[in-house]
């Protein structure tokens, strides 16, 4: 991961969401959504919860079939009900609120499950990876315990490896729990020139790690641009009312 | 220290209160007038002794039939529980036959299926299959017991949560490989107790199949019960099979405490 740490951002998008709708039942959850990401970008979705952010990810990460729209990887159309959709999830990683770690699996294992089975890696090449990745977010000392026995931080941090070991062309993050060793790993990553798409509540963490913010309301995004543009001079009266709104609470609160 | 005094006080007055109750209702019925009689037909040394050899070796094909019936059910059943979970439209016909089956195997008396296919399959003289009432017995018990288990699998299945197979799904492996090295893991651990369980009433309804003329250990004491007129070796079957049920329930209870345990402790 020893990439130029001087950040560039390119114009051709990795990952472009257009026009993107999904219903649950008579519910609208996402509503035309026009999104891109372009390689080493870092993008952060902010919004009240159920705003869309979760539904957002995981559609881009082809968990959810969308209704209306188009999803392009790298300008190639892709699908959730794809006959290679397998192969366009190995492209994309996505970290969830919960971590969804596998229990019956040592953190190693954890890290090692999808290049060995997924990508087709040796045993012993896909652990070499997975101790490298472990390492890289100070877990090496972890690698035989079972996630019961880790703490949160430790977990999340597993879960993110674990996301990584695919060598995605994409991380996407739902709600990071921002703990300290957390917060270090993705700004390494972002300054590493990563590609993320980021769900979080956490304002001071958007406007530090990402290039753009993009505001979501009733799942539509209302407003984006740079941090200081979204932060310091939002355009939208919604907008400026939940940032008002956040400010007042505290972040917590809007969980 | 007084939480092992007290346990310690408490195993005392069980004891004491057990064996109390015990000599209460020994010392009854052996008062009644009608115990000599009762103890005669069914209890009566010399025949005990007698009929133990014999009823312990025709055990032998007990063992064997369930020994044989667990092994092929294992992966039968899991078959059948994984025909069950099938969701694509294609392969519905194979759902709906694993559906039938097991509504079939689960709703008929066990006696029944061993009458019908011991008796009446070798009486076609179909070429080719077999007549031996043991291979029928097999049979039986494989078809009957394969519903139960595959039962049991598949609730293991859909205990573990959707959101392990969405993990598992995100990182790019196929249903298959999510469904083989995620959740079956994780279900097998869990379906270990129940899947015990039913092999307790597998083992017990090995003694169905002596309608079938197999000379195991219950038709063993059949025999020799209308030999001497004597209940006693019906008995001595008795708690041959309590021999093996009682430990393996005892394993069971165990297991089962120890999944739960787990389980609390694996709560977040």
């Amino acid at each position: 991961m020893a990439r130029d740490a001087a950040k560039r951002v390119v114009a051709s998008p990795v990952l472009e969401l257009r026009g993107v709708s999904k219903r649950y039942g008579r519910a609208l959850v996402l509503d035309k959504i026009d999104l891109s990401l372009a390689e080493h970008e870092v993008v952060c979705l902010i919004g009240a919860s159920g705003s869309g952010k979760s539904t957002l990810l995981r559609c881009a990460d082809l968990l959810e079939p969308i209704d209306t729209g188009s999803i392009t990887l790298e300008g190639r159309t892709v699908r959730a009900d794809d006959r290679d959709a397998d192969a366009t999830r190995r492209q994309l990683g996505i970290v969830f609120q919960g971590f969804s770690l596998f229990p019956h699996l040592t953190a190693l294992e954890n890290v090692a499950l999808a290049p060995r089975v997924a990508l087709g890696l040796t045993a012993a090449a896909a652990e070499r990876r997975a101790r490298a990745l472990l390492k890289q977010l100070g877990l090496a000392a972890k690698a035989n315990a079972y996630p019961d026995s880790l703490s949160g931080g430790q977990q999340q941090r597993v879960a993110i490896a674990r996301a990584l070991a695919t060598e995605p062309k994409v991380l996407l993050l739902d709600d990071p729990v921002l703990v300290a060793e957390v917060l270090e790993a993705l700004r390494a990553l972002a300054k590493g020139g990563a590609t993320m798409l980021i769900a979080t509540h956490e304002m001071a963490f958007a406007a530090d790690v990402a290039d753009r913010i993009c505001y979501l309301e009733g799942g539509r995004i209302i407003e984006q641009g740079s941090p200081e543009k979204i932060f310091k001079a939002p355009r939208d009266q919604r907008t400026r009312a939940f940032l008002q709104r956040v400010r007042s609470v505290g972040a917590g609160a809007l969980r | 220290m007084t939480a092992a005094r007290s346990a310690r006080r408490g195993t005392l007055v069980a004891v004491i209160s057990t064996l109390a109750v015990a000599t209460v209702v020994a010392l009854s019925i052996g008062a009644s007038p009608s115990w000599p009689l009762v103890q005669k037909a069914f209890f009566d040394g010399t025949y005990f002794s007698t009929s133990l050899p014999d009823v312990i070796g025709a055990f032998a094909i007990n063992i064997q039939l369930f020994v044989l019936a667990e092994i092929l059910i294992l992966p039968l059943g899991l078959l059948i529980a994984l025909a069950r979970s099938i969701t694509s439209p294609a392969l519905a016909p194979l759902r709906i036959f694993a559906t039938i089956y097991t509504d079939f195997f689960r709703g008929v008396p066990s006696i029944l299926v061993i009458y019908v296919l011991g008796f009446g399959v070798p009486a076609l003289r179909l070429p080719g299959v077999p007549k031996e009432p043991f291979f029928w017995a097999l049979v039986t018990l494989v078809l009957i017991y394969s519903a139960y288990v595959s039962e049991v699998y598949r609730a293991g299945i859909e205990s573990i949560h959707p959101s392990q197979e969405r993990a598992a799904r995100a990182l790019g492996l196929t249903r298959l490989q999510a469904l083989r090295y995620v959740v079956l893991p994780q279900a097998l651990r869990r379906v270990v107790p129940p899947l015990l369980n039913d092999f307790i009433g597998l083992q017990k309804d090995t003694a169905l199949v002596s309608i079938l003329g197999v000379v195991e250990a219950f038709k063993q004491a059949q025999i020799l019960k209308s030999a001497n007129f004597n209940f006693t070796p019906l008995m001595t079957t008795a708690l041959i099979f309590l021999v093996i049920t009682i430990p393996m329930t005892r394993l069971v209870d165990r297991l089962a405490a120890k999944d739960r345990a787990a389980q609390q402790g694996g709560a977040r």
